[in-house]
């Protein structure tokens, strides 16, 4: 059965009140539903302000976004946020309760739970998050990546359909982004789809199938990333670097063929280790 | 010459019960490039304010030990302001540290405070200025820049001091690729150009361990690992995947496919492929399993 489209967006055209350039310049985009994809793009390319649009903090000047089929124009953002949850890339952008449990439970409190049910709920998903022993304890105590994981937590609690995540990796040291990539595939394997804005290529390389690249307010290429992330041009474009298989990928291609998600580390050795160990010879090395 | 001298270095912020420092024993070489790096919560940030005197003067907290630069100095004994010709400071957040109207103000701030005169001044700034390749920047506000720009200008307000060491703690995380690698070549320019010191504090071990003289990691408090580069990913690298440290994905492959003493680890994707093309050719010849 085909999947449905969770998110459409038609020619979408946005610019900043009072700013004179357009920050968003014709947007064509269809997600569909369990997708796990990632929108990169140098600063200040217009991925932010795109996926704003997603919960309807801001609306189309021109085109159209669907959410779930509602068009953003229609509804506000409280109606919008029960199908998709943002989570900001500063914390301190999001956070302001007095205690990590208040902060979690926020958004069920304002969809009208029962508060026994509400505070069950919410302890459940911050012990999945490594944090109901902080339950108690101011936010703004928390270090970076738990203050991150809250955010988190607060936004997965309501359940919502679609969960976008800006910039999750920046400030993260490389044994809380691996746990931040199994939460990001625990959740894509329960059928929620998942958008992650970064520009983090490593991260993406391991943990991510599809992406979106965007530069100037345009989406410039979008498809498999072990593609996407080679191609020099779009690269260059978008002010990103390649990941460092990617470049050892482009050196010896012409003596291997490489098979499946080769920028995932596992995957480019086994690769490499079944070309090592063959018997043929290699012409021209 | 030491630039740094750090000897049983131990710190504990007023606010907190544990000591985020323990024990910190280090030397630096005037000229040395270092990167430090750790987990979260590491006390990388704390070291780099114990270097330029934010520590103990700004944070208060039990301060154990000294930390000595060149030979003489100890940083407990003098007032941040009397040490901001000798260390210079970057942080993350370049906008934290940026606050005038125009570049050139910014960059001339400093120098006023420092008592300069206004030709010595003028002078400085168009030094840094053509030094960093920013001159375009000059009449623009801090603020209208890119991420990557500011921190340049940041950067140029620092070094206009004429610091003899510069540290900088993690001045690329907010940046994308091209901006940090723009950030940290423009580094490795002023090093060659002016014989600094530098310490850097950063997760792009990617970038910088080609670059960098030694890499010293962090783990809770103390010091854990301290060496040249390839030294520390041959011997190290399980220690340092263990603790949360991003060790580049060509030495990790590296490490599952050749074993680590045969031969130098490779530090980039060009030196991975030339390991590998050389270990296929070995095979090709003995015509057996090397690995």
């Amino acid at each position: 059965m085909p999947r449905r489209s969770v998110i459409e967006v038609r020619d979408l055209w946005y610019k900043y009140p009072e700013a004179k350039e357009w920050v968003l310049k014709g947007i064509n985009l269809t997600i569909k539903e369990g997708d796990l994809i990632a929108i990169m793009g140098e600063n200040g390319a217009g991925k932010t302000t795109l996926v704003k649009h997603f919960n309807g903090i801001l609306k189309p000047d021109k085109g159209y976004v669907k959410v779930c089929g509602l068009d953003t124009r229609e509804h506000t953002v409280a109606e919008l946020a029960k199908y998709v949850g943002l989570v900001f890339q500063n914390p301190d952008h999001q956070i302001f309760a007095s205690t990590v449990l208040e902060e979690t439970m926020f958004a069920l409190r304002n969809f009208g739970w029962d508060p026994e049910r509400a505070k069950r709920r919410a302890k459940e998903i911050l012990k999945k998050m490594g944090l109901l022993d902080y339950m108690n304890t101011s936010p703004f105590s928390l270090s970076g990546g738990e203050k991150k994981r809250l955010t988190i937590a607060s936004v997965l609690v309501y359940d919502p359909e679609i969960l976008i995540l800006d910039e999750p990796t920046v400030g993260q040291d490389y044994g809380q982004k691996r746990r931040l990539a199994e939460i990001i595939e625990r959740i894509n394997s329960l059928g929620k789809t998942v958008i992650v804005v970064t520009h983090d290529v490593e991260f993406v390389a391991e943990y991510i199938e599809h992406v979106i690249v965007m530069s100037r307010g345009t989406i410039i290429a979008e498809g498999e990333t072990t593609k996407v992330l080679r191609d020099d041009n779009i690269m260059k474009k978008a002010r990103l670097l390649p990941p460092q298989l990617g470049v050892v990928v482009k050196n010896l291609e012409d003596y291997i063929g490489f098979k499946g998600n080769f920028l995932r580390l596992p995957v480019f050795v086994e690769n490499l280790r079944g070309w090592l160990e063959n018997d043929e010879d290699v012409k021209g090395i | 010459m030491k630039a740094i001298k750090i000897k049983g270095l131990s710190f504990k912020y007023v606010t907190s019960s544990r000591w985020a420092l323990k024990n910190i024993n280090l030397e630096v070489d005037e000229g040395e490039f270092v990167l430090i790096t750790g987990p979260s919560g590491c006390g990388k940030t704390t070291l780099c304010r114990c270097i330029n005197g934010l520590i103990p003067h700004f944070y208060e907290g039990e301060y154990k030990g000294e930390v000595v630069l060149f030979e003489e100095i100890k940083v407990h004994e003098h007032e941040p302001y009397e040490l901001a010709d000798k260390v210079g400071m970057v942080f993350q957040d370049p906008e934290s540290q940026l606050f005038m109207t125009t570049v050139e103000r910014e960059i001339a701030f400093g120098l006023e405070n420092l008592g300069l005169d206004r030709e010595e001044m003028r002078r400085r700034v168009e030094w840094v200025l053509e030094l960093l390749g920013i001159e375009h920047l000059r009449d623009k506000a801090p603020y209208e820049l890119s991420g990557g720009e500011q921190q340049k200008v940041a950067i140029a307000a620092v070094i206009a001091m004429r610091p003899r060491i510069l540290v900088l703690d993690e001045p690329t995380a907010n940046l994308d690729p091209m901006s940090a690698l723009d950030v940290i070549n423009t580094l490795c320019k002023l090093r060659k150009e002016m014989r600094i010191t530098v310490v850097i504090v950063e997760h792009r071990l990617d970038m910088l361990a080609p670059l960098v003289d030694r890499i010293i990691v962090m783990d809770r408090g103390a010091i854990i690992v301290s060496g040249n580069p390839r030294e520390v990913f041959s011997k190290e690298i399980l220690r340092l995947e263990e603790i949360g440290v991003e060790v580049p994905k060509v030495c990790l492959a590296y490490k599952e496919l050749i074993n680590a003493t045969k031969s130098e680890v490779p530090l980039t994707p060009d030196e991975f492929v030339k390991v590998i093309l050389h270990a296929k050719k070995e095979c090709n010849r003995s015509k057996g399993s090397l690995v």
